[in-house]
């Protein structure tokens, strides 16, 4: 963690010994450091994450492989899903909002910072414990043995008929833990959001990040209830002889599909709406524009949010549900295209007309709406019940949802750390090997999941260690394996870039963006108080008005 | 317009999946699983509403990228710019207006459509005259049971056709013996799970004799990706000699009495059912007519004397994590077993 050791340095201002700089980062309730952690913690995540789908894309390159055994394939992608979801997008989410959001609101921290800190820690140790279960979840089992019920946990493969020994366990508790500290997180956002906002900073002049974070906020707080409510009835089933899942003592099996997808579908608009935010901050200040219809952009936001709450019954289309409520789900699901639509609409209105400048951050934002419209439509698709029995856990469904969370929201991430590092390090990342890092992961990201698609249309289902010779499926497979490479690539360009420019990037002052909103005003690295004085606003875009006294926004709200 | 626009997406698509596929398989006799080649009724009405849909979505890419390719390149920053900030507009009441209202009409159209479509796709109880068979889902394999003619086999499904004056759909009720899977053969029709403590159902009607493939769509554990499915379609008077041939009680040839023995004294009896013996199991596939298939372990190897063997001495050999045991037995022993199954036709 040698980012996080020297970011310690620049944070400080003052070079001390690593155990007093390890303290400091331990014991730290501040919000940019608690970021800080969040945002390299989920790297590492992705990292490991990265590593294994990358084992899974090695032993798929060929038919009948037999590069690793179906027991560990089956612990790889359970452990990829997991620790991307739980581990590098939730916390990515919440790291990115915990340093920016205050700043935006011209606040001098969260309204609990110790609370903020227990969240984060709780985030950490949740991680470790799911990754514990590689060397302890063994029980009589033999060692090495991660949990293998794949992200989604159905019953009743987790039952302990299905599931002996610990690993399923590991698997429990650590998004428990780790679930509990993102509601902490998102009580934290919420209530920062609704009493620290400074003068003049009224709901509707807020930046539209934390519009969006605040919307966010309030579905972890909504939705992970349920999916903690199912794991401790889980626990019961497994540890006390309850039988809420277990199909063979009347139990019912999709009970747990129901309280899953009630927090999973939501889920992947917490995860998708954060990268909305970054992009409805990065595509104005680099179109030079104000951000397209803010009102409209507020209302589909919490649009998707309400809606998103009641479509989880989208991923059950092949259960067997009525007609009635097959077709409910698919009206409810195809609804969330509006809102959607929407914000699309609304970005590209803020580009036209504008005077595009294209940095990294910009280029990655610009690539997100274009794939971002591509998992839009195949969310469409995937709406409509009677395709979905056809596609629905074929490696359509990996496509369609890599499109959402890889091409919509890594790009974004990427997007956001390009553009808010010279705000958290004082130091400019360098654009030539923002260009590299862009350039490959597109191309990597398109080989890859472009060609996912057409395994899914041709019949190839999820989740299989392996695939016989004669379906069709080999050069398509090989394709999306080849993409990984780039990726990996661009993965190692931006880690190089974030070593090289904390020592040797440019010094970036307080605005190199000449960007609009509060973050903007205060020096690069903020001080430990944020604001010397705590800003006064009169519009959405309090350093506009400053720059332009003669044509403030205010008139135009 | 619409119509032309889904005829055109058709025909690229077409051309394109067909041609990868084709490219492929040129060498096997098994097609792709893809269900862009329905043979089945409802394979081919969600084939029809795929094309409306994939028009729509189409045509709103093409839209979409378009506008956004033109406004990057219309709106860069020109080399000589003056340093001015462009116009700033905040907001239009008329287009966000249009922009909002002519997505609730294409959600209102694709929503009509497909409530009509799943209307008729989905079926709760057997129509009169079809044929039932229920189907029970295993860790890792399938169980087909034929009510009206008592027959039981497994991983290999065989139905009559249509003709185009009508014919004998197959209604299909699903079970599970232990945890959830999902049946699924892209060609005949969408996928439905077989769950635990639940009644499904799906409905086939395949309109061409033939072999099509599919397999286990939902994650069941070690072997899930071994789960594959077989089904055979025959004409009507194929499919009745096939349905004679199974109901015929097993062979006993004396030549083959010691792997018989062998095999009526092991263990397998407690998992395999072979009629006319005492072998009475339900946990593992029937074998009284295991000859009759063309494959062993939910079709991933050719069922022959080799295989069986192999097999027989130890099936981790063929998928890693299999519930039946390797019996122990030695190599001669295992030969005699074998040969003794090589009867079962």
């Amino acid at each position: 963690m040698t980012v996080i050791d020297s970011e310690a340095v620049a944070i400080g201002g003052v070079r001390q010994g690593w155990l007093d700089a390890l303290h400091g980062w331990v014991t730290t309730v501040d919000h940019k450091r608690i970021g800080i952690l969040y945002v390299g913690s989920a790297l590492f995540f992705m990292v490991i994450g990265g590593v294994e789908i990358s084992i899974i894309r090695l032993q798929l390159a060929q038919a009948e492989a037999h590069l690793i055994s179906p027991q560990t394939f089956n612990r790889l992608f359970t452990m990829h899903g997991t620790t991307m979801i739980f581990l590098f997008g939730m916390p990515m989410l919440f790291g990115i909002a915990n340093f920016v959001i205050p700043l935006m609101l011209g606040a001098r921290d969260l309204a609990f910072p110790r609370l903020n800190a227990f969240g984060f820690w709780l985030f950490l140790f949740g991680g470790f414990l799911l990754y514990y279960s590689y060397l302890g979840a063994e029980g009589l089992y033999g060692a090495g043995s991660a949990p293998d019920i794949g992200w989604f946990a159905y019953a009743p493969l987790t039952s302990k008929t299905f599931s002996p020994g610990n690993s399923t366990d590991y698997w429990i508790l650590a998004i428990l833990v780790s679930g509990f500290g993102s509601m902490l997180t998102s009580v934290n956002l919420i209530a920062t959001t609704l009493t620290m906002r400074c003068k003049g900073m009224t709901l509707m002049r807020m930046p539209m990040m934390v519009w969006i974070m605040l919307v966010v906020s309030v579905l972890v707080v909504l939705v992970i209830p349920p999916l903690t409510a199912a794991q401790v009835m889980l626990l019961l089933d497994r540890f006390l002889g309850a039988h809420f899942f277990d199909a063979q003592a009347g139990g019912s099996a999709l009970l747990w599909q129901h309280l899953f997808w009630f927090f999973g579908h939501p889920e992947v608009y917490i995860l998708m709406l954060p990268g909305f935010a970054y992009a409805s901050e990065i595509i104005p200040v680099f179109s030079r524009k104000v951000l397209f219809g803010y009102p409209a952009m507020v209302a589909a936001t919490v649009g998707i949010g309400v809606l998103s709450l009641g479509v989880w019954a989208h991923h059950m289309f092949a259960v067997g549900l009525s007609r009635d409520l097959n077709i409910f789900f698919t009206g409810s699901t195809l609804l969330v295209a509006v809102p959607t639509g929407i914000k699309i609409f609304n970005w590209l209105g803020t580009i036209y007309g504008g005077k595009i400048r294209f940095d990294t951050p910009m280029l990655f934002c610009l690539a997100f709406l274009a794939q971002f419209v591509v998992a839009g439509l195949t969310g469409v698709i995937l709406a409509i019940a009677p395709l979905d029995w056809q596609l629905s856990d074929s490696y359509f469904v990996v496509a369609h949802f890599h499109y959402v969370i890889v091409g919509g929201l890594l790009f974004t991430i990427f997007g956001a750390i390009y553009y808010w590092f010279p705000k958290v390090t004082g130091r400019r990342l360098s654009e030539t090997l923002g260009r590299w890092n862009f350039w490959l992961l597109v191309i990597g990201f398109q080989i890859t999941f472009t060609t996912m698609h057409v395994q899914g249309l041709l019949g190839m289902p999820r989740r299989i260690y392996t695939y016989p010779a004669d379906r069709g499926w080999e050069i398509w497979n090989q394709a999306t394996s080849v993409g990984v490479v780039f990726q990996i690539a661009a993965v190692a360009i931006f880690a190089f870039n974030v070593w090289r420019s904390l020592r040797k990037g440019q010094i970036a002052g307080d605005d190199p963006w000449d960007a609009w909103t509060l973050e903007w005003s205060t020096t690069s690295p903020p001080p430990s108080y944020n604001f010397e004085t705590i800003p006064e606003v009169q519009s959405r875009r309090p350093l506009w008005d400053l720059k332009h006294p003669d044509d403030p926004d205010g008139i135009h709200e | 317009m619409p119509l032309t626009l889904v005829t055109l997406v058709r025909l690229v698509a077409v051309v394109l999946l067909a041609g990868a596929a084709g490219a492929a398989s040129a060498a096997e006799s098994i097609q792709p699983p893809s269900m862009f080649s329905p043979v089945s009724t409802p394979a081919a009405e969600i084939l029809e509403l795929s094309w409306l849909v994939i028009g729509i979505t189409g045509a709103i890419f093409v839209v979409v990228e378009t506008l956004l390719l033109v406004g990057i390149v219309r709106y860069r920053r020109g080399r000589k710019d003056d340093g001015r900030e462009p116009a700033q507009v905040y907001a239009s009441g008329p287009i966000e207006m249009a922009w909002t209202i002519v997505p609730i009409i294409i959600v209102a159209v694709l929503f009509l459509v497909t409530t009509r479509s799943i209307a008729t796709l989905q079926k709760d109880s057997a129509p009169p005259g079809w044929l039932d068979v229920t189907l029970v889902g295993h860790q890792w394999w399938w169980e087909f049971r034929y009510p009206e003619y008592g027959i039981t086999t497994a991983n290999e499904l065989h139905v009559p056709t249509s003709g185009p004056g009508g014919g004998r759909p197959t209604f299909l009720t699903l079970h599970s013996a232990d945890v959830i899977h999902s049946f699924w053969i892209p060609q005949l029709a969408g996928k439905t799970d077989v769950i635990p403590n639940r009644e499904n159902h799906m409905w086939i009607e395949p309109r061409e004799s033939g072999l099509f493939v599919g397999q286990c769509a939902e994650y069941c554990g070690t072997q899930h990706a071994n789960m594959l499915i077989r089904v055979i379609a025959h004409p009507p008077e194929e499919f009745e000699a096939w349905v004679q041939s199974q109901q015929q009680d097993a062979v006993d040839d004396p030549e083959v009495r010691a792997g018989r023995n062998r095999f009526l004294s092991t263990a397998c009896v407690n998992c395999h059912r072979v009629t006319g013996t005492r072998a009475d199991g339900s946990f593992g596939p029937d074998l009284t007519h295991l000859m009759s298939r063309a494959t062993i372990g939910a079709g991933i190897v050719a069922n022959n004397r080799e295989n069986l063997i192999a097999w027989v001495k130890d099936p981790d050999h063929f998928k890693p994590g299999a519930l039946m045991p390797a019996m122990g037995l030695g190599d001669p022993e295992v030969e005699r077993v074998a040969d003794y199954l090589l009867t079962l036709q």
